[in-house]
């Protein structure tokens, strides 16, 4: 931010604070957004061609659909899509396509479509071939306003690959994270909510003290986070849409590690309201707060199963920081996390089979994912301060944060170790992301 | 607001400060909006209720702790890594503190906790929150009541230093005592 601006935006923030007004929060105007940079493991991805789209005579359509269809497949590290300089045709209509071309040019599969007037909008249709066999896998038509055509494509983009890989795609998923920039007192940390590739950043909300640890709903429609915007940590849940937002926790001592249950009912938290850190399930309909865990180490990071059963949550009641397991109504806890003195910040998979983690390697923090049948840690990540990791809500990613050339980024890494890629902003932090559920 | 036994006022150096944004932002509300930021939550400043003549001759402490000599300037206690036990050399410190707070009735004071960058930051704002409570702990068993002590973990989020090294870290692994 240039200086003249962020000192009208400083004392503007004064002026606000002055006459009485509340916070700064809810959908903010066009932000800094993600560049993501695809940054390996495209060798062994299926070769498709996406054909940029026909249009009508005179239609500017806003998007480049077949370029964000391109783009995600990418991204997932599954596909590599065949650039538009390479393609010797380009049909827009099916009597047009001979997919023997395609066949020879290597491809798999191949993507048409066109974009028409549809009112104050546009009718997209588009057909997905197998090259080989002859088949159209898919064959649909979406309406789409203006404003939402690179959700139309995203839309598009998870169709083609479910029918490719039979897993429902992530496309038009969003993601939140935490930005900050400046040192110390003169520092602006933001939260925000962008698409999963890094366009159409909103802000949540902003302030000079720290914020940390967005959690979604199993909804996608709210975010809960701890804030210190009053000098002191407090958690807060915030609907995105109308950017309405309650105070859930500010007792004394930490409020931090929101979790929604599974059902949206419940939010899980970390409190040392009674002399330490420990585990609390606040009921969020009738207020009811449960203590979980009470013991005089650290218990924090909780995280439910997928089934709301159980909770996974650190503690360092062993010695060094771990992971242990509980019953989401009390009970016993039991260690579940056995290589290593450090594992903490633990999340299930949506199959509820293994689970993302922070580990210690050789004094290197990186994430690992703990297969919970076989009782092995796999590391996804190679940094050495690596951390917040989240599943995407296929389980294909897990997208975390780390260090690139001194400074916070997000990465983003397939299970299967086929793609990676990094999001950051031009200038700046970027941390804690959490991946949103699918959206409805 | 703190008076101190010096009987001046902790935010009467603030004043002119406030009084230069509170022209300036009054200034501001004709000026073109061009910042794309939205308005954001900055910390509130307290807003005085009184003014104190400043003198210009001598520095104005806001207590004993700014004096660079007083035993009560250091306020600042570091850790190994990963522990929230205090370090035998930071007793006499502690006991300094204790002592003024237990003999100054109306004096408070914040114990913020704080980590260095290694590890989760959740876990991390409860290790800063087990190192402000060690203090807190032991500064009442020294005798200073309960209800002077309040204790803040910032873990990982304000570091002293930004530094991603070992000489960072060290610095960063601290409980800060904030009159």
């Amino acid at each position: 931010m240039p200086r003249h601006q962020r000192r009208t935006s400083i004392l503007m923030a004064f002026a606000v604070v002055l006459f009485g007004f509340g916070l700064g929060f809810g959908a903010g105007p066009v932000q800094a957004r993600l560049n993501i940079e695809v940054t390996g493991g495209v060798e062994a991805a299926q070769p498709i061609a996406v054909v940029p789209f026909g249009v009508s005579d005179g239609l500017i359509p806003p998007v480049d659909i077949a370029a964000v269809i391109s783009a995600d497949l990418a991204r997932t590290g599954r596909f590599r899509a065949m650039p538009t300089r390479d393609m010797l045709d380009m049909p827009a209509r099916h009597e047009d396509v001979d997919l023997r071309d395609w066949t020879l040019l290597g491809m798999n599969n191949l993507v048409i479509g066109r974009v028409e007037p549809d009112g104050s909008g546009y009718r997209v249709s588009f057909i997905l071939y197998d090259a080989f066999r002859g088949d159209q896998l898919a064959n649909s038509t979406l309406i789409s306003t203006k404003a939402g055509m690179r959700n139309t494509a995203h839309r598009i983009s998870d169709i083609i690959y479910q029918k490719l890989t039979g897993q429902r795609g992530v496309a038009a998923t969003r993601i939140a994270y935490v930005t900050a920039t400046g040192q110390g007192e003169g520092q602006t940390v933001t939260l925000r909510v962008a698409d999963a590739d890094g366009y159409n950043p909103q802000t949540i909300v902003s302030s000079g003290e720290p914020i940390m640890s967005p959690a979604w709903s199993p909804d996608g429609r709210r975010v809960a986070y701890v804030s210190f915007e009053n000098k002191r940590a407090a958690i807060y849940v915030q609907e995105l849409a109308s950017g309405r937002r309650e105070l859930v926790a500010s007792h004394p001592g930490i409020n931090g590690s929101p979790a929604f249950s599974p059902d949206g009912r419940k939010l899980a938290m970390t409190l040392s309201k009674d002399g330490n850190p420990d585990i609390y399930v606040l009921d969020l309909t009738s207020r009811e707060l449960v203590r979980l865990t009470d013991h005089f180490a650290i218990d924090t990071e909780p995280s439910w199963s997928p089934d709301g059963q159980q909770i996974i949550f650190t503690s360092d009641r062993g010695g060094s920081p771990q992971i242990y397991r509980i019953g989401s109504g009390g009970g016993p806890a039991q260690r579940i996390s056995s290589e290593g003195d450090y594992n903490a910040r633990a999340s299930y998979s949506p199959d509820g089979r293994s689970i993302v983690l922070v580990t210690r390697v050789s004094g290197r923090f990186r994430i690992g994912v703990l297969d919970l049948d076989r009782g092995f840690t796999r590391v996804l990540s190679n940094g050495s301060l690596d951390e917040s990791p989240s599943f995407a809500p296929n389980g294909s990613m897990v997208i975390y944060a780390t260090i690139h050339g001194g400074r916070g980024v997000l990465a983003a890494a397939s299970i299967d170790g086929g793609g990676n890629q990094r999001l950051s902003q031009d200038s700046g932090e970027v941390r804690e992301p959490a991946w949103s559920p699918f959206i409805k | 607001m703190t008076t101190n036994p010096n009987g001046i006022r902790a935010p009467a150096l603030m004043l002119p400060a406030i009084v230069l944004v509170v022209a300036l932002a009054a200034g501001c509300t004709s000026a073109p909006k061009q910042s794309t930021e939205p308005v954001t939550s900055r910390p509130v400043p307290t807003a005085p209720t009184t003014t104190a003549p400043l003198e210009t001759t001598r520095p104005v402490y806001a207590g004993p702790w700014e004096d660079p000599g007083n035993p009560l300037y250091q306020r600042t206690i570091y850790f190994d890594y990963d522990t929230a036990e205090i370090k035998p050399e930071y007793l006499p410190v502690l006991k300094t503190h204790a002592r003024y707070l237990g003999t100054n009735a109306g004096v408070k004071a914040t114990l913020e906790g704080h980590t260095d960058e290694r590890g989760t930051r959740e876990y991390n704002l409860a290790l800063g929150d087990q190192r402000a409570e060690s203090v807190r702990r032991l500064m009442i068993a020294d005798g200073v009541p309960p209800n002077r002590l309040s204790t803040l973990s910032y873990g990982e989020e304000r570091p002293a230093n930004p530094g991603h090294s070992e000489q960072a870290w060290r610095l960063n692994r601290r409980v800060v005592i904030q009159y």
